[in-house]
């Protein structure tokens, strides 16, 4: 052949670029393009619906002078603090117990993946009665005799987030002990003998053996649970609608409310893409990290 | 054997056909009419419509109004219209009306004189826009009620109070006989509805019209805006043991005698009588607050989407008519607990607290509601504030009022 010293490259693997084109158009214009035009109309003062009105700034001066979306984001770094480090952590132990070989390990992996099944609604309202004062820990505590105990959270404006925070970890702990338990199957078993012989203690090798080589299954669950957290909203709206007053307010709730029950999608197109933003700080560095520097193997 | 099954489907359907009147049309209807009350009420004109030879499909979405009117217009800007939908006449549907989406119903209110029979005319007027009128009120719902619990109150040992302050004052007696003085449910609405309320009642009309109408952000951070942050300071303490959400459970509190007292529109008369309460032996009603005898002229409409499908935007002509019918108006409101939009209609069925709103309104003693002089987003930022007052007890009044007063001077 004369001509073809070397294929054009738009023309390699033709095949599989034309199957991919619908994929990407999605992506373009679902993502890309909405994620732009509700950065565009967060600058109008668009209403009940979009009209390219611009007002500059004016969103965002009035979303971050509302006392609702600052309490919003403070809820939002305590929960998603208490969601990370627990989650984490809980899951971690469980996983490494139920990898001790134990009896029974089928039920009890059932028993904690079990309230995964169950949609945040469901679980909003479970605890929304056992978190009851009238119906649900604290009467069964006073029942059996403790009369003075009190532990209402939901309904203590100071300490309503962390009542939230109980239900997400219970409901979404199971998930994140699957994911580590499939991570701890998955170290040879020579590493353990090794360890063994050198004579390290079970701790030390979880901590400074185990957990690094675990690292991809640690960033999956990472991003999981990261993922969870922005997006909250639906618990909250079983559980409290916010309540008591503005307490258990957060970002995504804010955002609905002004779209569509304050009917100002301006100011709601102003607070998601300041949620947008925040997704960005946290990921674009972790991105840069992991993908940036030198390329691996 | 196929032909004969088919010939057999088509008389059945041909049979069906002519079964009903000839002109049965399927219109769907939705609405956030989920209590007890309400859906008495609801199936009233249910009843009514489907008495024309149409069909009522009926569309009730759970979670009052704050979570129906987001999915009611999503679907009429997403293209998917129902035949009619309720909103509270006012400000609500403006913009839906000024895109085109609606119907204008100018020419049957002028065959059918809308302008003659409904009354009070402000009503019309808010359904009004550029001339064109777009919207059927139904009722006249007014905030300003004080709904009292005889058993309540026999229980502490305390006289019925006639008005606000003599509740207030009664309010530790009531405390100490394990009674919660006055029952807020967790909605935000019904705080910053509460506020309005105490706002026309403490400080008196030509206040309330300064602060809504005229929106005078000067007047309301003043001294006389701060005796009513005074108030809702007494309202905020008497209910703070309030454990519920629903504006309905909180009535239900009253009803059982659980709580001495609620500040709620008359709607929550339509949850006395599904109880088998009476007015005047078991519960007791103050208008105003017993301080200002007003009532505002709130309350529901329909408006009529703009359809393609003409026996639809037939059905919704006939609709129309049989929402302002008065024997329709009578059985709906008779139910609903709310006063009936045409003053033509006999109400002899109508109980204590029923006459006494309708003598209000036949004095004219009528104001117009939140809903049709503030955005919605007004509306919105209003509530969160009264939310958190209601529910931080260390808000200061000054911090409570200043705030307020920044809502009235960016509200539109």
């Amino acid at each position: 052949m004369s001509n073809s010293e070397r294929p054009n490259q738009l023309f390699r693997n033709l095949n599989a670029k034309i199957a991919s084109i619908p994929m990407i158009l999605t992506a373009l214009v679902v993502f890309v393009g909405g994620t732009a035009w509700t950065v565009l109309y967060s600058f109008t003062n668009s209403k009940l619906l979009p009209r390219l009105n611009f007002v500059g700034l004016d969103q965002y001066h009035r979303l971050w002078s509302t006392s609702r979306w600052l309490v919003s984001i403070e809820n939002l770094l305590i929960y998603g603090v208490i969601s990370l480090v627990f989650s984490l952590v809980i899951g971690f132990l469980l996983a490494a117990l139920l990898d001790q070989k134990i009896r029974f390990e089928d039920t009890f992996r059932t028993i904690f993946l079990y309230p995964f099944a169950l949609s945040f609604i469901v679980t909003g309202l479970v605890w929304q009665w056992l978190l009851n004062p009238d119906f649900g820990v604290q009467r069964v505590v006073r029942d059996l005799g403790w009369t003075s105990f009190s532990f209402d959270p939901l309904y203590n404006s100071s300490i309503v987030i962390y009542g939230i925070s109980i239900a997400a970890l219970w409901q979404g702990t199971g998930l994140i002990m699957c994911l580590m338990l499939a991570g701890l199957r998955g170290i040879d078993e020579d590493i353990w003998k090794a360890a063994r012989v050198d004579g390290i203690p079970a701790w030390k090798t979880y901590l400074f053996i185990i957990i690094p080589m675990m690292r991809p299954v640690f960033i999956t669950t990472l991003v999981i649970i990261a993922a969870g957290i922005v997006k909250v909203y639906d618990l909250v709206v079983a559980q409290t609608s916010g309540g008591p007053g503005i307490a258990s307010e957060v970002p995504a709730k804010y955002v609905y409310d002004y779209m569509f029950f304050a009917q100002n999608l301006g100011q709601g197109f102003a607070a998601s893409t300041m949620m947008l933003l925040s997704v960005v700080i946290v990921i674009v560095p972790w991105a840069y990290l992991e993908f940036g520097g030198k390329k691996r193997g | 054997m196929r032909y004969k099954f088919l010939t057999a489907a088509f008389a059945a359907t041909v049979a069906l056909n002519f079964a009903g009147p000839a002109a049965a049309t399927d219109l769907e209807v939705t609405h956030w009419w989920t209590s007890g009350g309400e859906a008495a009420a609801v199936a009233e004109l249910a009843k009514a419509f489907d008495a024309t030879g149409n069909h009522w499909v009926d569309g009730a979405i759970a979670g009052s109004g704050g979570t129906a009117r987001p999915i009611m217009i999503s679907r009429i800007t997403g293209g998917d219209p129902m035949g009619a939908t309720q909103f509270n006449h006012g400000r609500q549907a403006e913009e839906l009306v000024q895109a085109g989406l609606m119907r204008d119903l100018t020419d049957i209110a002028t065959k059918d004189k809308w302008t003659e029979v409904v009354r009070p005319k402000s009503l019309l007027d808010s359904c009004t826009i550029d001339g064109k009128i777009y919207c059927v009120p139904v009722n006249i719902h007014s905030w300003q009620w004080l709904w009292l619990s005889n058993e309540a109150f026999q229980k502490a040992g305390v006289p019925m109070p006639k008005d606000w302050n003599e509740f207030v004052a009664a309010a530790p007696a009531l405390e100490k006989a394990g009674i919660i003085p006055l029952a807020v449910g967790g909605q935000p609405w019904q705080a910053s509805g509460a506020f309005d309320v105490l706002l026309a009642a403490v400080g008196g009309t030509d206040a309330f019209l300064k602060v809504y109408k005229d929106k005078d952000a000067k007047f309301a951070g003043g001294p006389e805006i701060a005796k009513v942050f005074k108030a809702a300071d007494d309202a905020r303490k008497m209910a703070k043991n309030t454990n519920v959400q629903d504006w309905n459970q909180a009535t239900n509190l009253v009803i059982t005698g659980k709580a001495g007292g609620q500040i709620m529109g008359d709607w929550a008369q339509g949850e006395f009588q599904v109880a088998g309460k009476t007015a005047g032996k078991d519960y007791a009603c103050l208008p105003g607050l017993g301080l200002n005898e007003v009532i505002a002229t709130g309350g529901d409409a329909f408006y009529f989407p703009l359809l393609k499908d003409a026996d639809k935007s037939k059905a919704q002509e006939v609709l129309a008519e049989t929402l302002l019918d008065p024997k329709t108006q009578v059985a709906f409101n008779l139910k609903k607990g709310s006063l009936p939009v045409r003053g033509d209609v006999d109400l002899n069925a109508a109980n204590d607290c029923m006459k006494k709103g309708l003598a209000i309104l036949a004095k004219g003693a009528v104001i117009p509601w939140t809903d049709q002089l503030l955005s919605q987003d007004s509306q919105k930022q209003k509530e969160d504030l009264f939310s958190e007052f209601f529910a931080k007890p260390d808000m200061t009044l000054e911090e409570a009022q200043k705030r307020f007063a920044e809502i009235i001077a960016s509200a539109d």
